[in-house]
């Protein structure tokens, strides 16, 4: 039996105005993205031109060399920056990455259900929204009025917006560790903290990991936490307790504003170097969960 | 018919065809009774009830589990078993909520007694599970877990562990070569030979079994019953199966467990019958059990 | 014939476990203790510019460090403002690229995608002030001054375009936090989104619905509450953000105006500029809007994720 006539005609697809709108509408989506995409593209693009020429030229000098006292003098470096940078990043991942994954085992291991954990939870939610200047004026009020600017400080103010960030990260982790790994360890005669310490953590570790390095990617990028703590020194220093330090988005901030053009210049090259810092923890990161966190 | 132990009847037997009348049951010789009761005591359980918050899950167990001897709990589903063997290595104190009522006696000593630890408890009562849960560490570090719990880091004590609860595994020559390998790359089978291996590691007392062939494919599992066959003559062994034949072809004590509903609706579990495995498959004395068994093979 | 035998199954190792759970006991309550003293110290220090201005520290306009006089309103305006232009043009960009993510991309276009949001969103916000102010202020003026002139005479236009058009701005930042915020309030759309159920999806098509259409019937009523959970959390971020606003918003104080074309000062931006040289006072003042900043954006955020986690458990099919 042959089709009906015409049906071939009606089945094909004919232009209205719904399909047109359809049409419309997709490329408006598309138009959005490419619109989010033009500042990408275009910040990296100033980073590369601006930036590379400052801190590349006389490789490695722009890395190593003390910061110019006097702004107006061209020429390298943001040696002391980077230094600080480390410190303050890498004082507040010491800080904050035990002491969220510490949390976090609470709040997976044992409080289940517990009316504290419950509160604990909801306030490190809460924490996580705290605008990072609040804990820059916060430590300032700690410890910068006692102690005077200092990494630590800045350490400080860093770990304080990175601990609910682990340990939110770090729970969830935990949470996808599977229960008879918990009931194996303990039909064996391990004690809690024995089975949570040789076998949760390690079989959550690599997404713990993660969640860590995202935490310090977002810590070095910071800003405001440090213009309270760190201080502005131009020479470098290594000590930790004492004495102001600086820090490259500290200098990014205040050459930004500044009328010399050789201070500008180092900024860029300042901010090409923390943007690359940031993208290689980050890949980093990424690469670990890929490979060898546990998936949901 | 008159057979001498389950493993040769299992070897005559196949293949197995679909118009099978009768499982195969163990004989009763007079000298195997007598070994049988004369053997020690292992677990004392008296007019046991166990809890789940205000439900009383299990009432009025009352059990002799003797040593070297297998002993299955069998029983359709939700009548209890694995809760009360949960209760011989208390690791249904893990649940929130779990109590019980009446006496485990170990050896003698209360096993819920107030100065008795659970971790303690698990070190010589041990347990393999339903399903294989290896840790995702290597296979070497599985094994080596337990002794590591309890103390011992010497590296070549370790080494002779590992490789005696591999051999008593009958898990050894499979492994050897890759001792270092992830513990997940195994078969099913061989996961949980592992399982039993780890846990023979810590040299326990009493190893109980949680279904511990359901998961396993008809090759594996038997290889797992010889597996107990053999450990039998070092520890005392108690499984709960869902397989009768099982419980026939293996153990030598049976606890036949039922699900009754009391006056106001509540389900519960409850032991009907416990005796040698020859006379529950053969003599029955309760009807619930004579049921159950028959009812397999209708 | 029962024997009986010493057995001792009395506990050991039991010390180190009691330790451990005290220490990850006190590590979780590290939390409060934090907020806590957030909450102490910081209104602690707001006292002294609260006894001197009362209330009025949120009403009047003129912040005057000089005669030691605070009023914050311009700044709450200018929070408030800037936040809002950037969730005017974040909003539609961000649902765009969300809804294309998710229901037109192909799984080959869709990681390049995403791709690029993460490294948007991984853009430290210091550098795109600093992008802001050095590269975009310029030729976004000259943009201005097109758009000044178009809307020259009409009504309402012309008060929020009209003003001289400076590079530093209200708009200027809004465009900023707009870049910054649309990766936050994309992946949680994004999230959103993906919970409607597939059969209301496909009951759409069999209908024969063209996409747009399936989304206008099938994603849109699922995701509502949540997109606007999403826009809120987009909201609280804009607010908050400190550095890229202080670079662009022209650092200009007392202007409680429509315009957005004209320079001003938001909470942040103002403590960030203005810390440097404050006696105790301005100081004192300068936390007080820290914490008022705190509990606005608080608010704002756990408004939000109420909404959102409500919204995304109905999508589930939960109550």
């Amino acid at each position: 039996m042959s089709a009906p006539v015409g049906l071939a005609t009606d089945l094909a697809a004919k232009p209205t105005w719904r399909a047109a709108k359809n049409t419309i509408m997709t490329c408006l989506m598309l138009g959005a993205f490419v619109l989010i995409a033009i500042p990408l593209v275009a910040v990296l693009w100033s980073l590369i031109s601006r930036g590379a020429a400052v801190a590349f030229h006389g490789f490695p000098d722009f890395f190593t060399r003390t910061i110019p006292v006097v702004s107006r003098r061209a020429g390298p470096g943001m040696g002391p920056a980077i230094l600080g940078t480390l410190l303050c990043t890498g004082g507040a991942t010491l800080i904050a990455v035990p002491l969220g994954v510490l949390g976090a085992i609470y709040l997976n291991e044992y409080g289940a259900g517990s009316k504290f954990a419950r509160i604990v939870r909801f306030m490190a939610m809460v924490m996580t929204g705290v605008p990072s200047i609040v804990m820059g004026l916060f430590v300032y009020v700690m410890w910068t009025m006692r102690f005077g600017y200092s990494a630590f400080g800045g350490a400080l103010a860093l770990a304080c917006l990175m601990l609910p960030i682990v340990i939110q990260a770090t729970e969830q982790m935990l949470r996808l560790v599977p229960n008879h790994l918990r009931e194996a360890s303990a039909a064996l005669g391990a004690t809690k903290s024995r089975t949570i310490l040789t076998v949760v953590v390690p079989a959550a570790l690599p997404g713990i990991v993660s969640g860590a390095l995202l935490a310090v990617a977002r810590a070095a990028g910071e800003t405001a936490p440090l213009l309270f703590t760190v201080g502005a020194a131009t020479a470098y220093n290594p000590h930790l307790f004492s004495e102001a330090n600086t820090a490259l988005s500290v200098q990014i901030f205040g050459n930004a504003t500044s009328s010399f053009d050789a201070a500008q210049e180092r900024a860029w090259g300042a901010a090409l170097t923390l943007v690359l810092l940031t993208f290689v923890v980050t890949m980093v990161a990424r690469v670990v969960t890929g490979r060898f966190a546990l998936k949901r | 018919m008159a057979t001498e132990h389950p493993a040769s009847i299992e070897a005559k037997d196949k293949p197995r065809t679909r118009s099978l009348s009768h499982a195969p049951i163990p004989e009763i010789r007079p000298s195997m009774v007598e070994v049988l009761m004369n053997a020690e005591v292992v677990f004392e359980i008296s007019n046991l009830d166990v809890y789940y918050g205000a439900y009383k899950a299990v009432r009025g167990v009352n059990l002799a589990i003797r040593k070297n001897q297998i002993t299955a709990f069998i029983g359709p589903s939700g009548c209890g078993k694995t809760t009360v063997l949960r209760c011989l290595n208390r690791m249904n104190d893990l649940i929130a909520g779990a109590r019980i009522e009446g006496k485990v006696h170990y050896h003698g000593v209360d096993l819920y007694g107030a100065d008795v630890s659970p971790t303690v408890v698990r070190r010589r009562i041990g347990m393999v599970f339903q399903k294989p849960n290896p840790f995702p560490k290597s296979i070497y570090d599985n094994i080596a877990f337990g002794p590591r719990v309890n103390g011992i880091t010497d590296r070549r004590k370790l080494d002779e562990i590992v490789e005696k609860s591999l051999r008593s595994a009958a898990l050894w020559d499979e492994v050897k070569d890759r001792l270092k390998s992830s513990a997940l790359g195994m078969s099913g089978g061989q996961q949980q030979r592992l399982c039993i291996a780890r846990t023979i590691a810590v040299e326990p007392d009493v190893v109980l079994m949680d279904e511990p062939c359901s998961a396993l494919d008809p090759i594996a599992t038997a290889r797992i019953e010889e597996l107990m066959r053999e450990l039998k003559s070092k520890y005392t062994i108690v499984i709960v199966t869902h397989n009768m034949q099982q419980a026939a072809r293996v153990s030598d004590f049976t606890a036949f467990f039922t699900a009754e509903v009391d006056e106001s609706g509540q389900r519960y579990g409850q032991l009907v019958e416990y005796d040698m495995t020859g006379k529950i498959f053969s003599n029955p004395k309760d009807q619930r059990t004579e049921n159950y068994i028959t009812g397999r093979f209708g | 014939m029962v024997a009986t035998r010493e057995i001792d199954l009395s506990g050991t190792g039991g010390r180190g476990d009691r330790t451990f759970r005290w220490l990850v006991i006190g590590a979780a309550a590290l939390v409060l203790v934090i907020l806590g003293l957030v909450a102490v110290t910081m209104t602690g220090r707001m006292g002294p510019v609260f006894d001197r201005m009362g209330l009025d520290f949120f009403t009047s306009k003129r912040w005057s460090p000089a005669d030691r006089f605070f009023g914050a309103l311009p700044f709450l305006w200018g929070t408030l403002y800037t936040a809002l232009i950037a969730l005017v043009l974040a909003v539609p960009v961000s649902f765009g690229v969300a809804l294309f993510v998710t229901q037109v991309a192909t799984p080959r276009i869709r990681k390049p995608m995403i791709y690029v949001l993460d490294m948007l969103a991984v853009v430290p916000s210091v550098v795109f002030g600093l992008w802001g102010v050095l590269v975009l202020a310029g030729p976004i003026q000259h943009a201005y001054e097109h758009i000044h002139d178009a809307v020259d005479g009409i009504p309402i236009l012309q008060s929020i375009f009209g003003g001289t058009p400076q590079g530093r701005s209200f708009m200027t930042a809004g465009v900023i936090l707009a870049i910054m915020i649309t990766p936050i309030i994309t992946s949680l759309a994004r999230e959103v989104i993906e919970t409607t159920p597939p059969s209301d999806k496909e009951a759409a098509y069999a209908l024969g619905a063209t996409r747009w259409e399936m989304i206008g019937a099938a994603v849109w009523p699922h995701s509502k509450a949540g997109l606007v959970g999403a826009t809120m959390l987009g909201l609280g971020r804009a607010m908050g953000e400190t550095i890229a606003a202080a670079l662009v918003i022209g650092a200009s104080n007392g202007q409680v105006t429509l315009n957005a074309f004209a320079p001003g000062n938001s909470m942040p931006a103002v403590i960030a500029n203005e810390w440097g040289e404050a006696d105790d006072l301005h100081k004192s003042a300068m936390i007080g809007l820290a914490v008022t900043l705190f509990v606005i954006t608080i608010v704002v955020n756990l408004v939000a994720s109420a909404i959102v986690q409500r919204s995304m458990q109905r999508g589930r099919g939960k109550p």
